[in-house]
């Protein structure tokens, strides 16, 4: 039988030594940790634009990434009236200097008035310029997100990303796995010839009007509907952004 | 004290590997297998088998979890108070778990990322309690080690065994390789071969009463197949 206060000395030396390494562990890899998550979120946007990059991102390693993304990606932030937000106040209302690296599903369920917005614009080499919009909503299991990119009009859509933390492989995971399903985005139109904005819908039993809406995933119809709504929700946000620059 | 005297003693068979090491090895892969025989751990079996990449990281991790707990357990096994020895064992996982879960963030997120909340779940899987309670306080730190690796292999094997029929039958793919599907992605493209046109990936496969069928195919296999398992039930 051991003393009460060697049980005491026992555990608490135990759990000091385990605290001690964890912490250590944690901020020895943390360089690395936020590498990686930076990476990802970048492929995530560069794999929008993938049939303008013509290669494989996900082939490319993380300085191949880093390069690419610093060289073709402009980043903006913007608010829900469509005004650019200066470095600064990104700075001092996120704490994150990139727009990519801010947290956007945290920034998403923030009230409208103090929401962002990030709007990513791919320059390809033969000096096209295609917009790339942040959409976020729900799936069956939890969230889902994607980027889309846009032709210069504002309206095309010219490619798309999307992908999920923890919808079913084979079935939900389809938005991100499938390309037959996501290509089918690839030149769908968010608004109508008079100007209305119409979104682009996932619809069951086959496309109706082809414009503006896409086939579901069957097996997946409540990850379709997040699809759906996302689409529906997320792009209306920059509704005001895409006026005023339409325009100019 | 007696701990730190015993390896002097006998140095030359503190890291041995004889028949009695190779029985804790492959003991649990087939005859005493922490899933198909005890049925521990099955909950995960459930939910990480989808695809075959998976289960393996999963096995792995496992694996590593068992064994360094196992050893660490052992190591300490006359100096754990008996009255707190399940903290002491839950922290020993816990601490091992994140420490894998910290590395494997590292080394391959999206792998990290898919795995999400599976990874800290292995805390609760009932393989790493049982082994520590049942072998490593009672056991030698190699002999507790190579136990260890056993059992996580015993996991392991299964899991990927589950995946292997989930992710061929639901996604016609192995390893993210495609084999078998209707567009020119594949390596049997289902629409131009005509004699397998009959061929639609089965999404029940991938759903989760799939791998709980699965898991009782092979349970019923190897207790028919297996004298020493037959009189059990």
């Amino acid at each position: 039988m051991f003393s009460t206060s060697y049980i005491i000395k026992f555990t608490l030396v135990m759990t000091i030594i385990v605290a001690l390494v964890l912490s250590l562990l944690v901020s020895g890899l943390k360089g690395v940790h936020t590498e990686n998550e930076s990476v990802y979120n970048k492929k995530g946007i560069l794999s929008a634009v993938s049939q303008q990059l013509g290669k494989d991102i996900n082939s490319m390693g993380n300085k191949e990434v880093q390069e690419l993304f610093s060289t073709s990606i402009d980043q903006k932030v913007i608010n829900l009236k469509g005004e650019v937000i200066s470095p600064e106040d990104i700075k001092a209302k996120t704490g994150a200097s990139e727009p990519v690296d801010i947290d956007w599903g945290k920034e998403i369920k923030k009230p409208e008035n103090e929401r962002l917005l990030p709007v990513f614009t791919y320059k390809s080499k033969d000096n096209k310029e295609y917009n790339i919009l942040y959409v976020r909503g729900k799936g069956l299991w939890d969230e889902i997100w994607g980027y889309i990119a846009f032709e210069s009009d504002w309206n095309t859509i010219a490619g798309q990303a999307f992908d999920h933390k923890g919808e079913t492989p084979g079935l939900g995971a389809e938005i991100k796995d499938n390309k037959a399903w996501y290509g089918q985005f690839t030149g769908r139109k968010i608004y109508n010839p008079e100007g209305e904005f119409k979104s682009v819908s996932v619809v069951k039993g086959g496309v109706k009007i082809p414009d503006h809406q896409v086939d579901g995933i069957s097996g997946a119809t409540i990850t379709a509907n997040g699809v759906d709504e996302m689409m529906k929700r997320g792009l209306k946000y920059y509704e005001s952004y895409i006026q005023k620059n339409k325009k100019s | 004290m007696a701990e730190v005297q015993v390896p002097v003693k006998s140095e030359s068979s503190v890291f041995s590997f004889g028949k009695t090491e190779r029985r804790l090895i492959t003991d649990p892969i087939s005859d005493n297998n922490p899933i198909t025989v005890q049925v521990l751990g099955v909950c995960s079996a459930l939910a990480v088998t989808t695809l075959v990449s998976k289960a393996l990281v999963m096995g792995i991790a496992v694996m590593l979890v068992t064994a360094f707990s196992n050893y660490f357990t052992s190591l300490l096994r006359e100096y754990i108070p008996k009255s707190v020895r399940m903290i002491v064992q839950l922290v020993i996982i816990a601490f091992l778990v994140t420490v894998v879960e910290l590395i494997l963030k590292a080394v391959n997120y999206p792998i990290w990322k898919e795995l999400s909340v599976f990874i800290g779940l292995i805390i609760t899987n009932c393989i790493l309690m049982g082994r520590l309670e049942a072998y490593a306080m009672a056991n030698k730190p190699w002999k507790s080690f190579l136990d260890g690796i056993g059992n996580g292999l015993g996991y392991g094997v299964i899991l990927v065994i589950i995946a292997v029929i989930r992710e061929l039958a639901g996604k016609g793919s192995l390893m993210d390789y495609k084999i078998i599907g209707p567009t020119s992605e594949y390596a049997l493209n289902t629409m131009e071969i005509s004699w397998l046109s009959w061929y639609a990936p089965n999404n029940l496969a991938i759903l989760s009463p799939a791998a709980m069928f699965i898991i009782a195919i092979i349970i019923w296999v190897q207790r028919s197949r297996n004298p020493k398992l037959v009189d059990i039930s």
